[in-house]
């Protein structure tokens, strides 16, 4: 018998219709993947089982959860419910926990609501908990409050506090999605160990088809709220038989035809980066006293040639986008220097720096976030124009973007409109179509689809790897994401605690890492090919 | 402090479909609208000349002839509202003004600079903070003579703070954003920057306090005109009104409640439309919890 | 910790000394001699000259304004030119009605407001809201003066419950003299009671919109339950802060309030030595409401350090 059943379920919220029909169930002790796109209804139906949903939102069906009837419960019966047999795991590890409140008091408050124990009882047993997902109690004492903790910590505590009373179902909302590579891979170890000691359910939900692949039993395909596909994990990803399946697959996996890659030619650098070193200047712990500097990049050396792909890869913290800001001239390195086109941006004034800034642009990770939202799409992409010796006529300058959003696969009609009348995808390539509008030699793209969903992932480095072969532009890619390096750069350097510990090939890098930092990342990246195969040879 | 800024995606005309469902802002629009018309009107007409005392008709209660009743000077209270309504909308009109246009460059100022010159022009901030502002304002026009004029001054320095505080803290939630970044590496100057995407995107934010701070000075100026420092006779100002009224409370109580009613009923109105903008442009206040 | 506390004292104590030079300047560059403007046009030269001595007006700037500020530190104000008694016992006697009167608005704002904004915000939409602050935006309207005088038509004319002004002095009954610091303290306390529960209540409601609010009702803690334990505590920091600007609002609204119930308090005091021109009383009580205000916002600062342990640590 299934712990959890969910039957028809459709949930509208106002006039909007969020699930259609949705069926799926978790045995005990078995993980059920949840995999769908943004906006297809994985949170909602996890907010459903939860009864946590908005105000506004009217369910109808059956969900069924160890024989109890979840749908027409009473609220004191999910309070019952709710922590002591079903707990949950949240996406986002930084808000998740009371910032007022210290980590014991927030793990041994649940215990002490369900069993009615004495404080020093609940306590001891959180602690218990606490050291069981890995904090232990020498450096993690109750008293912690969690703005002293990394987001990969917190997320301990948000699963610790889930996991408290041992509860017969975890419900587990992209709970890696905001933590990079290496944190994914241990937080995803911890959880599978949890629900296999205590015979759990657990429902997986995320919008990776690796980790999924990695983790589940059953898969359950959402789109637009309506279920496409469900089965065993590894039969309904090998055979694919779902056309959206399929096109979910291809597109994890999708690499961009990129037919003349450029190796490191010998000719004239584009960019070289010549033992740079970032120090921030450390907390005031006193009124006289500082902490000593934070070294956020240390002694980096890099160059790129015209027309190469390189990627920046390494894990959130290591210092990557400090880099790049320097590269932009947006920050300024503590020593060391920068020279671009042969010429020395370091310490130049702004209007000194309007030529190297006409050939150096910038891609931004958050599409929703990089536009001005209250201007119109010709002038925000028109922005860049701005360091033009000769200013452009309003006719000169609307051909020019024009031109530019024809590039990118836009239509020129869209230069009057607002930003929020495109789709995430959209407005990537609005980003990419300001950054093209100069005719730039180097584009620095700092992490520019990790925010995307995978079908679009796959067009947008389409779009990338098209205009490298167009253009000739050279790219520098930041990213934590291996799936991006590999699809898409001629080499690759390894970041790690400021340091540039390994760089070469892409191919070879990755293919056969040599420093731990590297071999790291290697090993914890999501990859399909390898989880089907890895799961396949599992089960014989 | 931090203070997030959602910022909302429409159009100019969905804003509108929107303000037109939202009660408070309907209700704050009219009511606002009336008072401003009822001052306009009076420059042309009111039922009774303000400046002629009939003393035959001395502190009359309400009737068809005088609908708020007179004063003891025989005016005509209504009329006297409807005069009274411009000095007060002027005087604090005049001193959001003022407390704008030096408050906001300031506070924009603070935030694209930040370091020392952020940390000198907060600390002043506290400082004229720390005088409560009324007080500030009884001894800048009692020293400097009773009047309209230094009603206005006195206000309008009070709102400097404010204003510089409220575009500090709006510019700071704009700064790290992904499109300002953008525009640096598009080469833009702080300045550039601040007028072309700081200052629209903290619109709302200033739209609603200065009615706020509308609505506080017309307080504030009733405040000082009652203590004797705003608008001087025979101009009628409200505050001035409920200074008459105050002894004659016993014989002539409606002398105090009408102008009463009209402070009320103006910044209530004002407080209704801040309330309304900022529901209607504030994406965050339609959360469902 | 430490270093946050230390900070706070400085920024302070700064902003007191700037504070004090700044009072000090404005009634320095008034138009004309002060001895002048305190005596009338009618004194004649030698009584100007000997008030101008007697208030050492002759010494040095920077002198004046030390021996000035000097003074205020040992408490020593200076005499009171038309009362003719130090400035520190014409203090004294009239904050024994500011204080309590400023302290019971202060408590009954509070306690009006903060049940007021739990009730609103646990009920968001619902009728009991609508109806709470509907009441909270007409109390935020009603100017406090005004609203004092319908309070006395009310329950001074018409009921007789309470006298319509004056003060009997604590000497002649603590009961007779809180009686008649009941109506001054509500008319002042209602409209600080609207703004704060709007505050609280808008406080709430952001905070019970954060992910940690969603985790505490995932353990199955009931929404009241959520409400008292999570809630609340976050939504402090700006009710605090309001708490703060609303001392400073009642202090300046005793002075209007004292003036309609002809209370003898420092307000009334105030404002009858500015219209006298008893520049070293003004002076005085200016710096000494001023130092109050600082005060408090210290002690607002200090409390946001006990509620947010971010800042404990920070800094």
């Amino acid at each position: 018998m299934s712990l959890l059943d969910i039957e028809n379920l459709s949930l509208t919220i106002g006039n909007t219709q969020i699930l259609k029909d949705v069926g799926l169930s978790v045995a005990p002790g078995e993980v059920m993947g949840l995999v769908g796109e943004s906006g297809s209804g994985k949170s909602m139906t996890a907010l459903t089982v939860m009864r946590l949903l908005p105000y506004a939102a009217r369910a109808t069906g059956r969900v069924t959860f160890d024989g109890i009837d979840i749908l027409t419960a009473t609220e004191g019966q999910m309070c019952a419910l709710r922590g002591d047999d079903i707990g949950m795991v949240f996406q986002e590890p930084m808000t998740a926990l009371n910032p007022v409140k210290t980590i014991g008091e927030q793990v041994a408050e649940g215990i002490r609501w369900h069993t009615r124990a004495t404080r020093a009882a609940a306590e001891e047993r959180a602690r218990q908990m606490l050291d069981r997902v890995g904090l232990p109690s020498a450096k993690f004492p109750l008293s912690r409050y969690p703005h002293e903790l990394s987001g990969g910590q917190r997320q301990r505590v948000v699963i610790a506090i889930a996991c408290a009373l041992k509860p017969k179902l975890l419900i587990a909302d992209e709970p890696t999605t905001a933590l990079d590579v290496v944190l994914q891979a241990q937080i995803l170890d911890l959880l599978r160990d949890l629900v296999a000691e205590n015979r759990m359910g657990l429902l997986l939900i995320s919008h990776d088809l690796a980790v999924v692949t990695e983790m589940a039993d059953r898969i359950t395909i959402l789109r637009r709220g309506e279920v496409m596909e469900a089965g065993d994990t590894v039969r309904t990803l090998s055979e694919q038989l779902h056309p959206y399946t399929r096109q979910l697959a291809q597109a994890s996996m999708h690499v961009p035809a990129r037919p003349r890659s450029h190796g490191a030619n010998p000719g004239n650098p584009l960019l070289q980066v010549e033992s740079v070193t970032r120090d921030y200047p450390g907390r005031r712990t006193s009124l006289f006293r500082r902490a000593p500097a934070i070294r956020a990049v240390d002694d980096v050396s890099l160059s790129i040639t015209p027309g190469q792909s390189v990627a920046l890869v390494g894990r959130s913290g290591c210092g990557k986008s400090t880099l790049a800001r320097m590269i932009l001239a947006l920050d300024k390195p503590s020593s060391g220097t920068i020279r671009f086109r042969g010429e020395t941006v370091t310490g130049k004034s702004e209007a000194d720096l309007k030529p190297a800034r006409r050939d150096m642009q910038v891609v931004f990770q958050d599409p929703y976030g990089s536009f001005d939202p209250r201007q119109k799409v010709e002038k925000l992409v028109a922005e860049p124009l701005h360091v033009l010796d000769k200013k452009p006529t309003r006719a000169e300058l609307r051909e020019m973007v024009a031109h530019a959003l024809h590039e990118v696969g836009l239509d020129q009609r869209d230069m009057d409109k607002y930003p929020h009348e495109f789709s995430g995808g959209q407005r990537q390539r609005l980003s990419i179509a300001r950054a093209i509008i100069t005719r730039p030699k180097l584009v620095v793209a700092d992490e520019p689809v990790s925010a995307l969903d995978v079908s679009i992932r796959a067009q947008i480095l389409d779009l990338f790897a098209e205009l490298n072969q167009k253009l000739g532009i050279a790219y520098l890619f930041i990213t934590h994401d291996l799936t991006v390096a590999r699809a898409i750069t001629d080499e690759v350097l390894i970041m790690h605690e400021g340091k540039i510990v390994e760089r070469g090939k892409t191919s070879e890098v990755l293919g056969h890492p040599q420093s731990e930092a590297a071999r790291a990342l290697v090993m914890a990246a999501p990859d399909l090919h390898r989880a089907i195969a890895k799961r396949m040879q599992e089960q014989g | 402090m931090t203070l997030h800024i959602d910022i909302p995606e429409e159009t100019f005309s969905s804003i509108l479909a929107k303000a037109f469902r939202n009660t408070a802002f309907v209700t704050g629009f009219v009511i606002t609208l009336l008072i401003l018309a009822m001052a306009v009107v009076s420059y042309i007409w009111t039922p009774y000349d303000v400046t002629k005392l009939v003393i035959a008709d001395k502190t009359q209660g309400p009737s068809p002839a005088h609908w708020f009743g007179t004063d003891h000077f025989g005016r005509d209270i209504l009329s006297m509202i409807m005069v009274g309504a411009r000095n007060s909308i002027a005087v604090a009109l005049v001193a959001v003004g003022i407390g704008m246009s030096v408050g906001v460059p300031l506070g924009a100022f603070a935030a694209a600079r930040g370091g020392l010159v952020d940390e000198a022009l907060m600390r002043v901030n506290d400082l004229v903070f720390a005088f409560p502002a009324l007080l500030s304002a009884i001894m800048i026009t009692a020293i400097f003579g009773p009047g309209a004029v230094n009603a206005i001054i006195a206000i309008g320095i009070f709102n400097i703070p404010v204003f510089a505080r409220v575009a500090r803290a709006g510019a700071l939630a704009i700064w790290p954003r992904e499109f300002i970044l953008a525009a640096r590496a598009a080469g833009k100057s702080s300045t550039q920057i601040s007028i072309e995407h700081v200052l629209p995107n903290i619109a709302t934010l200033l739209l609603v306090q200065g009615t706020i701070q509308f609505a506080l000075g017309i307080l504030a100026e009733a405040g000082l005109s009652y203590l004797g420092l705003g608008a001087q006779p025979p101009m009628p100002s409200w505050g001035r009104m409920l200074f008459d009224a105050q002894t004659r409370m016993v014989v002539a109580p409606w002398m105090a409640i009408f102008p009463g009613m009209a402070i009320v009923i103006t910044v209530l109105g004002l407080n209704l439309l801040g309330d309304g903008i900022a529901d209607i442009l504030d994406p965050k206040s339609r959360r469902q919890r | 910790m430490t270093a946050y506390l230390l900070k706070r004292l400085a920024i302070s104590v700064v902003t007191l000394a700037l504070a004090s030079m700044v009072v000090f300047a404005v009634l320095e560059i008034l138009p004309g001699d002060p001895a002048r403007l305190m005596l009338g046009m009618n004194a004649s030269a030698d009584q100007v000259e000997l008030l101008r001595n007697q208030m050492g007006l002759n010494a040095p700037l920077v002198w004046r304004y030390l021996h000035w500020a000097g003074g205020l530190l040992n408490l020593d104000l200076g005499r009171s030119y038309t009362y003719s008694v130090p400035v520190i016992d014409l203090v004294r006697e009239r904050l024994a009605v500011s204080l309590p009167l400023a302290l019971i608005a202060l408590a009954l704002s509070t306690i009006i407001a903060i049940p007021i904004g739990l009730f609103s915000a646990s009920r968001r939409g619902r009728a009991g809201d609508t109806i709470a602050m509907g009441a909270a935006q007409l109390g935020v309207a009603v100017p406090n003066f005004w609203f004092a005088l319908m309070l006395i038509y009310v329950f001074a004319v018409w009921l007789r419950l309470v006298p319509a002004g004056g003060f009997s002095g604590w000497g002649a009954g603590v009961w007779q003299a809180l009686k008649s610091l009941l109506l001054p303290a509500v008319a002042l306390a209602l409209p600080q009671a609207a703004i704060l529960a709007r505050v609280t209540r808008s406080a709430l409601i952001e905070v019970l919109n954060e992910d940690y609010i969603r985790t505490a009702r995932a353990k199955g803690l009931p929404y009241r339950t959520v409400l008292w334990r999570h809630a609340l505590r976050n939504a402090m920091i700006p009710v605090l802060t309001i708490l703060g600007l609303q001392f400073a609002f009642l202090l300046a609204g005793t002075i209007i309030i004292e003036n309609v119930f002809y209370l003898p308090g420092l307000g009334r005091l105030v404002f009858q030595a500015i219209t006298q021109r008893d520049l070293i009383v003004v002076e005085s009580v200016v710096m000494l409401l001023v130092a109050a205000v600082i005060a408090v916002n210290l002690i607002v600062d200090l409390s946001y350090a006990v509620v947010d342990p971010r800042l404990r640590s920070r800094q």
